[in-house]
């Protein structure tokens, strides 16, 4: 599958299926701190993730205060 | 199998830890409402009749509680400032006036270098603060300003769970009691000061992006490069990481201050009794002579401009 990363913006090609979650904790992401985006819709931790999948993982902490 | 909406067993888009459940698209939607709406009403932030501005930056959190004030029936303009912070400045406006056109909404522009002859970078270097201080001081001056030369009757920013629970992490670090007693999601308005409002101190970030998501709504996902690395930074990622083996627990550590301690700080503010003067430059309200934003824009103004990536590589490494 093709993972779009940001901050800073990269892509990774990732071979076989996986959950979100597994995706997560493999590249060492905090659950809360991120949500997954496939295939331009929004899945959960335990949706499955396919070799056909375009996912963006996309991080929700914003600095400002 | 993917894992079923709580309400309606539908395939769900989300799953939330702290409600130890998960939702689809419709559900969850419904549920973030009901948490505005269990905030507006708790603390008293909004009547039917107001004129609402809302701080907006192009970033998820303003672009979400625009858009649900709106969807819940209130009047709401909005305020986009430019802060001159290179091109993460020029994309967040984009975002803030394409979001404003497509649904017909007002959105006023300030340009704080070609209003003020100043820009963020310019600050922070001619103040020699973090980058977030001098960005602060200008926000917050230039939104009360343009809430009461409006006539709006309440001035509403994004500030969400994390942000207030990381605040509140830090001044409880410091057990700042002057700071932790001013720490409310509502301010009222007094001496030349609007009424400010944060509707979404119940919904965490994760929720906020995941409403623009399910929405539609592009905002700007990239962080500001003047934030990298700063304290509150650092306080959420701490928070997060005890909310992932206690999900919940940032929520409680922000709602129950609010219910518990908060009510026992009252009275406990000086600064909220401080006698304030008029600024001599500007006329907006102070303790001293002078107000911080006109200090600060003296200041960057008296400097030649700085570039953001000159301010970036010398702050790095002081944060």
């Amino acid at each position: 599958m093709k993972v779009l990363l940001r901050n800073p913006r990269r892509e990774l090609e990732i071979d076989g299926k996986r959950s979100v979650n597994s995706l997560l904790a493999e590249l060492g992401l905090p659950r809360e701190s991120h949500l997954i985006i496939r295939n331009g819709t929004l899945v959960p931790g335990d949706a499955e993730l396919s070799g056909d999948d375009v996912v963006e993982i996309r991080p929700v902490i914003s600095g400002g205060s | 199998m993917g894992s079923k909406c709580r309400v309606c067993k539908a395939p769900a888009v989300i799953d939330l830890p702290r409600h130890n459940a998960n939702f689809c698209a419709e559900h969850f939607l419904e549920l973030c409402r009901r948490q505005v709406v269990k905030a507006i009403e708790k603390f008293d932030m909004l009547d039917t009749d107001d004129r609402v501005l809302v701080a907006v930056s192009g970033g998820k959190d303003s672009l979400a509680v625009w858009d649900i004030l709106v969807e819940l029936g209130y009047q709401a303009d909005g305020l986009y400032i430019g802060l001159g912070i290179g091109e993460y400045s020029d994309v967040s406006g984009e975002y803030a006036r394409a979001f404003a056109a497509e649904r017909g909404l007002h959105l006023i522009e300030i340009s704080l270098r070609d209003e003020y002859g100043y820009d963020i970078p310019t600050a922070a270097k001619a103040t020699r603060r973090v980058p977030c201080s001098a960005c602060g001081t200008s926000k917050r001056h230039l939104f009360d300003k343009a809430a009461l030369d409006g006539g709006y009757t309440v001035l509403v920013t994004g500030h969400n769970l994390d942000d207030e629970a990381a605040v509140l992490f830090g001044n409880t670090l410091r057990w700042d009691v002057e700071y932790l007693s001013r720490q409310l999601p509502v301010l009222p308005a007094r001496n030349g000061f609007p009424k400010k409002v944060k509707p979404l101190v119940r919904l965490t970030e994760r929720e906020m992006a995941a409403w623009c998501i399910v929405r539609g709504i592009d905002y700007l996902v990239d962080e500001c490069p003047m934030a990298l690395g700063n304290k509150h930074l650092a306080y959420k990622a701490a928070l997060n990481e005890i909310d992932a083996t206690s999900p919940g627990a940032k929520a409680a550590f922000y709602l129950n201050f609010l219910e518990n301690m908060a009510p026992l700080l009252v009275g406990q503010s000086a600064a909220a009794t401080d006698a304030l003067n008029t600024c001599t430059s500007c006329g907006a309200p102070t303790t001293s002579d002078l107000c911080a934003f006109c200090r600060t824009a003296a200041k960057a103004r008296a400097h030649e401009p700085v570039p953001v990536e000159l301010v970036l590589s010398k702050g790095r490494g002081r944060r």
